[in-house]
């Protein structure tokens, strides 16, 4: 590494953002950027190139405390704030994209969805378990035919004495082989979306784990299959009904996506700046060339946007007056914004930028998905349009 | 067991530290301050002799506001309680050491825990001095500590030159803590949420009856003269070698 004056905290806040922050919001991110410094930046591209997801690091990320963080204590959580959840989020993405989405999926998708729409015997029997480590969730809204459109799913949930028969295929489905409990959306008898708690050991569900990835490596993407599995009356989510009660839980993970974002540009910028700074080419270090200059401060400025809009979204969060349309730009532009972060970093490596050996390859193949997943950015656009002109364009 | 820990806040060892105009202190802009590392090893111990043998963990530091950062900190590692000595003076040791004594005089502690040295000043002046004013046994450097309560007496083990060093002393004592004493943890979010519930409270110089008489001044602070840009050898192996040895010997004149 250059000998420059704390460039990484420079790059990193360069807009003194950090003077916005509260002493414990500081604190979450520091803790969880040693954790993810000491534990996961030196493997990650060994894992992410062996396709598999560190499931030994399951119990220290629980005793760290990232599995539902925003939830009331007696649910295992720890009252984080908006903002402090999404610094966290920042720094497990700094490490993987993969990394962020099984803490997205644990906390955002599968325990929200049953903090929100569970009766409260479901959450007191799942969620300090799944705070814990011990029970892991999974999210199934995709299916193999309906992605942007959800509200054309297939999966149906036909009423039976004492509960409900589902079958289906869902697809996409992160941390689908490691799950014990998928959340699954379905169709009730009178066509309305309801969620599901099914157990991944109940007869008649599979799931098959999906190896040809070259994105998002490091993380567990899986299909489902459920064929007339016999759900109990007690295990619906009983405050679910419509479209909206899954919608409602992927604002959640948006939301975590707009600042996990954050971490992975960050990582491709310093990664990129100190490479450029030691790289000798013609007789200097590439840093000081002109082209490759513009390339650094275009993406620093990128960055510094997505800091700047993620910050001003948790404290709407917070105070309250959060709209989800706001959410999705921030997801929309800082996805994509992250995306093009990483593939200047790539640049700027020249030949080592295609290797795992630096992380910008990495993060740049993971950010594909992270730009489509959790609604793609056309229909993100889709949502702001309406929001914004009054008129439904999808 | 009722433990006190001493914690200093100094920039982090990544830090490039540049000399501020004056030349009598550092530039602090853009500083990240963390725990002395030392420190973190006393916190750490006191911790593990709290769930051993129950007790409560003190943690005192002196210096300006971003200070209290430093003790939030080691209430999220699990600490109970801070007391923050609020000054934006240029203390030296004695002082601080007088400041710290009159916080651990106040409440009778069984045992108080530092770091061998801070990696700012490195001046490892302030546990001594603390024993010494309270007239206290003290052991420093410490590699591992046993507490026998049962007799109220500690087995420390001291690092020396190509030889341990086991010692035996009753406390109330004062131990300075040498890294390797223990892995400190890390602090953990619920940690952290439920260190802003706990109590931090500010003392100042004169309510603690201390006069800052300060005795040792800095007078001048300069950056080491820069060291000339390292020669890289490339080329062919055999002939960079023998370029190599050539240089070891009559540059560096080390062979
Ligand atoms: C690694 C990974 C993990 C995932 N994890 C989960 C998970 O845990 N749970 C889950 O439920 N899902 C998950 N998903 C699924 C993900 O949310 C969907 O892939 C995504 O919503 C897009 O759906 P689709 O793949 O069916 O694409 P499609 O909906 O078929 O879209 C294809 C293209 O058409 C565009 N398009 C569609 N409609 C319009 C329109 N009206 N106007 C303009 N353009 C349009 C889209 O933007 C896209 O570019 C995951 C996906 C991946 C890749």
């Amino acid at each position: 590494m250059a000998q420059v004056d704390n460039s990484t905290s420079r790059i990193d806040d360069y807009f003194d953002l950090d003077s916005q922050l509260s002493s414990d919001e500081i604190q979450v991110r520091d803790a969880v950027r040693k954790f993810v410094d000491a534990k996961v930046r030196p493997l990650a591209g060994q894992w992410w190139q062996e396709g598999v997801f560190p499931t030994e690091l399951i119990p220290q990320l629980a005793e760290l405390g990232v599995f539902g963080p925003t939830l009331p204590e007696k649910y295992g959580g720890a009252e984080l704030t908006p903002v402090a959840y999404g610094l966290m989020m920042q720094e497990l993405e700094r490490g993987d994209s993969g990394l962020r989405s099984f803490a997205s999926v644990q906390s955002g998708l599968a325990m929200y969805a049953i903090y929100r729409y569970g009766s409260e015997a479901q959450r007191l029997q799942y969620l300090p378990q799944m705070a814990q480590g011990k029970i892991i969730g999974c999210f199934g809204l995709t299916e193999p035919d309906a992605g942007s459109d959800p509200g054309s799913m297939r999966t149906v949930a036909t009423s039976v004495p004492g509960g409900v028969r589902i079958t289906g295929v869902k697809r996409w489905i992160t941390n689908g082989n490691l799950a014990q409990i998928a959340i699954v959306w379905a169709k009730d008898d009178q066509g309305i979306i309801r969620g599901y708690i099914v157990p991944t050991d109940a007869p008649g569900f599979s799931a098959r784990h999906i190896a040809t990835k070259a994105s998002m490596r490091m993380s567990v993407t899986s299909e489902l299959y459920l064929d007339n599995v016999f759900v109990p009356q007690e295990n619906q989510l009983v405050e679910s009904k419509g479209l909206g009660s899954p919608l409602g839980c992927l604002t959640q993970a948006r939301y975590g996506i707009a600042w996990g974002t954050i971490g992975a540009a960050l990582d491709c910028v310093n990664v990129a700046a100190s490479y450029a700074q030691t790289r000798i080419a013609f007789g200097k270090p590439i840093a000081a060339t002109q082209l490759v200059q513009e390339r650094l401060v275009d993406m620093l400025s990128l960055t510094v946007n997505m800091q700047l809009k993620a910050l001003q979204l948790g404290r709407l969060y917070q105070s309250g007056g959060l709209r989800y349309p706001q959410v999705s730009l921030t997801k929309r532009d800082n996805a994509r914004s992250a995306l093009v972060v990483a593939r200047m970093a790539r640049e700027i490596l020249g030949g080592n930028g295609i290797s795992v050996d630096y992380s910008p390859i990495r993060h740049l193949a993971n950010l594909e998905t992270v730009d489509t997943y959790e609604g793609t950015y056309e229909i993100h656009t889709l949502i702001v349009g309406r929001d914004m002109l009054g008129e439904s364009a999808f | 067991m009722k433990i006190l820990v001493m914690v200093k806040q100094v920039p982090d060892t990544a830090t490039r530290i540049r000399v501020a105009e004056g030349n009598a202190s550092i530039v602090t802009d853009g500083i990240k301050w963390v725990i002395n590392p030392y420190d973190e090893f006393a916190i750490e111990e006191a911790l593990r002799i709290k769930e051993r043998l129950g007790g409560e963990v003190v943690v005192v530091s002196a210096g300006p506001q971003r200070v209290e950062e430093a003790i939030r900190q080691t209430l999220a590692m699990g600490a109970d309680r801070g007391v923050h000595i609020k000054t934006d003076e240029a203390l030296d040791s004695h002082v601080v050491a007088q400041a710290l004594a009159a916080v651990a005089r106040a409440e009778n502690f069984d045992l108080i825990l530092t770091g061998k040295q801070a990696v700012d000043d490195d001046a490892a002046q302030v546990g001594p001095l603390v024993a010494v004013f309270l007239d206290v046994p003290q052991v420093t450097v410490v590699l591992k500590l046993e507490v026998d309560a049962e007799h109220q007496r500690l087995v420390a083990e001291r690092e020396l030159e190509g030889s341990i060093e086991v010692v035996e002393l009753p406390y109330p004592a004062v131990i300075t803590a040498q890294r390797g004493l223990n892995e400190p943890r890390y602090p953990t979010l619920p940690n952290i949420m439920k260190a802003k519930k706990k109590e931090v409270r500010v003392e100042s110089l004169q309510a603690l009856g201390i006069v800052p008489n300060v005795k040792v001044r800095t007078v001048s602070l300069s950056e080491p003269p820069e060291r000339p840009a390292a020669k890289i050898l490339t080329g062919d192996p055999v002939a960079a070698a023998h370029q190599l040895v050539e240089l070891l010997h009559a540059e560096a004149k080390v062979i």
